[in-house]
Formats: C-alpha cells, sequence, structure tokens
C-alpha cells in the first residue's frame, strides 16, 4: 500500500473518542482565553473608538456583531459538511460527532446574523427586511440548519442518523457559494463583502482591524463550544465504556 | 386546486389576481410535488421491494432516476399541461403563457430530482412527511424565484431566455448529481 502514509497521524488518533476527549481538554483553556480576550478586545475597540461611518453614523458599528456572525454561520455549515463527509467516507464516530454538535451552533449564530442584519437595515434601508438575494440565502441556510437537526432528531439509530444527517448536509452544500456570491450575481441592496484576500478593505484600519479581531474572536467561541458540545457527546456516547468509568470514579476521587 | 382557493381568499379583482397568477401556479406546483413525493418510495419500502432494487445489478442511480422520472410524469407534466387552464382562470396576460409553460415544464423535473433525496432520506421514518417538507423547501427556494421571474419577465415582455437558461442548468446540475444522492440516502435509509 503506497498510499498509507499520506494521513498525517493525528488525523487517525482523532479517531479515537478517548484520545480526542483528551486532547481537546488541554486545548480548551487555551482558546477560552484567546475568545475572551478576542472579544473583549474587538468589541471595546469597536463599540467605543472605532471612529463613526460619514454616511451612516455611529449606526454602522452593529457590523462589529453582523459580520462575524454573519461568517461564522456559513463557516461552521463548511465545517459540518466536511466532518459529515469525513464521517461518510472513513466511518469516523468522532467525525459524525462533531458533525452533529455543529447543527444547533450554526443555527444559532445564523439567527444571530439574519437578526443583527435587520437591526442594521432599519436605519439604513428603511425597512427590517428585504428579499433580496443576500438575506433570503441566508435565511435558506438557517432552514437548511433546522431541517438538519429535525432530521437527526427523527432518527434512532445514532450511526444511520449521523449518514443521513451527511448527506443532507452535503446536498446542501450548494448554498454556500449562492450566499457567498449573491451580492454580485444579483443587483442588491446588500453591500458587497467588507473582506477580500486579495485586495485591501477599503475602510480605513481603525475601522477594520477591531473586526479582523472579532472575526477570529468568533472562530476562537466557535471552537470553545464546539469542543465543550463534543466532550458532552463523547461523554454520553461513551458511557459504558471503561475509559469514562475510570474518568468518573478519579473525579469523584 | 389551491390556484382557484386564491381568487376566493385575496380577491375576485382580475388586475390583482394577474400579478399574482405566476407566483401562485408556481407555489401550487411546488406543494403539488411535495404531497406526492412522500409516497415516492414509501410503499416500495414497505412490501421490501425497495431491498430488492438494491440488491439488483443494475446501477442504483439509474433506477432512482427512472422513479423520479415516473413521479414527474404523474404531479410536474400534468400541471405543466393544465397551468394554461389555470393561468386564464388567473387572468394572466396571453404574454406570459409561454414563459409559464416553458418554465414548468424545465423547473417541475428539478423538483422532482430534489424532492426525492428528501423522500429517500426519510423513508425510514414513520412520521416522514412533515420532515421531507421541512428538508426539501429551503431547497426549492431558488427554482420557485427563477421560474416566477422567468413567468414574470415574458408578462412584462422582457427575455425569458436568461431565466430560463439558470432552469435549465438547476436541472443539468440535478439531473448529474440528485441521484447519486438519492441512491446514497436510500442506502443508508434501508440498512439503518
Amino acid at each position: 500500500m503506497a498510499g498509507k502514509n499520506w494521513m498525517p497521524r493525528w488525523f487517525y488518533q482523532l479517531a479515537s473518542p478517548k484520545w480526542c476527549y483528551q486532547i481537546t481538554g488541554k486545548l480548551l483553556p487555551g482558546f477560552a482565553i484567546a475568545t475572551l480576550l478576542l472579544i473583549v478586545v474587538g468589541l471595546v475597540w469597536g463599540l467605543a473608538f472605532a471612529p463613526p461611518d460619514y454616511q451612516q453614523g455611529n449606526s454602522f458599528r452593529i457590523i462589529y456583531l453582523h459580520v462575524p456572525t454573519a461568517y461564522m454561520a456559513q463557516s461552521i455549515y463548511v465545517t459540518m459538511a466536511i466532518a459529515g463527509a469525513i464521517g461518510l467516507i472513513w466511518k469516523m464516530k468522532v467525525a459524525d460527532m462533531v458533525a452533529k454538535c455543529c447543527a444547533p451552533i450554526g443555527a444559532s449564530l445564523a439567527i444571530l446574523a439574519l437578526a443583527t442584519g435587520a437591526i442594521w437595515g432599519k436605519p439604513t434601508w428603511g425597512s427590517w427586511w428585504v428579499w433580496d438575494a443576500r438575506l433570503t440565502s441566508m435565511l435558506i441556510l438557517l432552514f437548511l440548519y433546522f431541517g438538519i437537526m429535525a432530521l437527526n432528531s427523527a432518527i434512532e439509530s445514532e450511526s444511520t442518523a449521523a449518514q443521513s444527517t451527511a448527506v443532507l448536509a452535503l446536498v446542501g452544500l450548494v448554498n454556500i457559494p449562492i450566499i457567498q456570491y449573491s451580492v454580485y450575481w444579483w443587483n442588491t441592496l446588500h453591500q458587497p463583502s467588507t473582506f477580500k484576500i486579495t485586495e485591501k478593505p477599503a475602510m480605513p484600519p481603525d475601522m477594520w482591524i477591531p473586526l479582523l479581531i472579532l472575526v477570529i474572536g468568533f472562530y476562537c467561541f466557535f471552537a470553545v463550544t464546539l469542543m465543550m458540545r463534543l466532550r458532552n457527546e463523547i461523554l454520553r456516547r461513551e458511557r459504558r465504556s471503561s475509559w469514562v468509568r475510570e474518568l468518573l470514579m478519579q473525579q469523584r476521587g | 386546486m389551491v390556484a382557484t382557493l386564491f381568487p376566493l381568499g385575496v380577491s375576485p379583482e382580475p388586475t390583482v389576481l394577474a400579478t399574482l397568477a405566476p407566483g401562485v401556479v408556481w407555489v401550487a406546483a411546488l406543494l403539488s410535488t411535495l404531497l406526492a413525493m412522500d409516497g415516492l418510495f414509501r410503499s416500495d419500502f414497505e412490501d421490501g421491494s425497495l431491498e430488492q432494487i438494491l440488491l439488483s445489478p443494475q446501477p442504483l442511480f439509474i433506477v432512482v432516476l427512472g422513479k423520479v422520472i415516473a413521479h414527474w410524469i404523474m404531479t410536474g407534466l400534468p400541471l405543466t399541461l393544465i397551468a394554461p387552464l389555470i393561468a386564464v382562470m388567473l387572468f394572466l396576460p396571453a404574454e406570459g403563457m409561454s414563459g409559464l409553460m416553458l418554465s414548468l415544464l424545465i423547473g417541475t423535473p428539478t423538483l422532482s430530482l430534489v424532492g426525492a433525496i428528501g423522500a429517500a432520506l426519510t423513508v425510514g421514518l414513520r412520521k416522514g412527511g412533515v420532515l421531507i417538507s421541512l428538508l426539501v423547501l429551503p431547497l426549492y427556494i431558488p427554482v420557485l424565484i427563477f421560474g416566477t421571474a422567468a413567468v414574470e419577465a415574458a408578462v412584462t415582455g422582457l427575455p425569458v431566455a436568461g431565466h430560463l437558461a439558470l432552469l435549465g442548468a438547476l436541472l443539468a446540475f440535478g439531473i448529474a448529481l440528485a441521484p447519486v444522492a438519492i441512491a446514497a440516502a436510500l442506502r443508508i435509509s434501508v440498512s439503518g
């Protein structure tokens, strides 16, 4: 087998629930501190010190919540689909658990993105909701999350539920590029992306640096919540295995 | 049926109905495909013939494609054929008729294909019907948008080709990929 070693070792190790539980336990405090630091710094800088927009005044400051949550809602969907695909292909239990844990986090962040968008839309566009391509595709994303959660809880067998939701998540992946490019394909009210990899942002650094900090902070926040949910899920599913019992005995002393 | 409820529920004014007509016909098409969707694999699953299909030497996605086409002939095609009748009842201007027929002809197979994915995922469940609509409706929205846009463009005399091309692209994409997803979903549902 020539292709045997192309996967790094840690990838196989992650497949073991026990090892995964231990490594996330070690990573968790670091990410938690990073999340707290980044979000507090970003919010204080963004809300209190960044200069007001010359057209929108202070109302633009909600961008500091809107953009990170919208980014996260999409990134979490992609994470979920990738984890689902890994679970389908390599039959990894941990990947199934990751996919399952992603859905509620993603759904709540999608709701937050839509809500902050509505609040921002009221003073700038004059209405809470517009049937515009970006908003509609984001709403579809939220419904996809709901569908995935409903399907997952409707199927009793855990492995079947994981496989079915993985298929659904992969089908729904079509929506992600639509959201991403909806602002370029259609003439819409929604403004184009704030960040591009290839270009410098159109905002002064005082405005976009706190935004970047917040985006990274929200990624860390996602990592923290995902790891906490994942650890819970691992413990729940592996409650009959010996290492979980040993862990419990140790904690009780 | 749904189409006759709208004039009673909203208002029998021709001008109001004419503006609503494209959307009403399309939503009716969407709901009628959904209604029949739950039964697509259910009876085969219950009498065991679905397992025989899975075991048969033919590639699964071809069999699945056949079932989807059968479903479309039962729902999408009749709807396309009676659409002019409904459109006249709803006072849709005659210029929009060709756009309506063509968009339904290209759009409804996509609805059947996408809906079959939902049906295949929920076939093993007892209460699949409600779940199907939750899974499938979000994925129907793009078809609905381009379908109604095509009809409205036809009514106002704008070129329809762009919208129809997008519907065609969705259909091509769906025919290529949906049977694979349906086949995978069926294998999961039956084995679980």
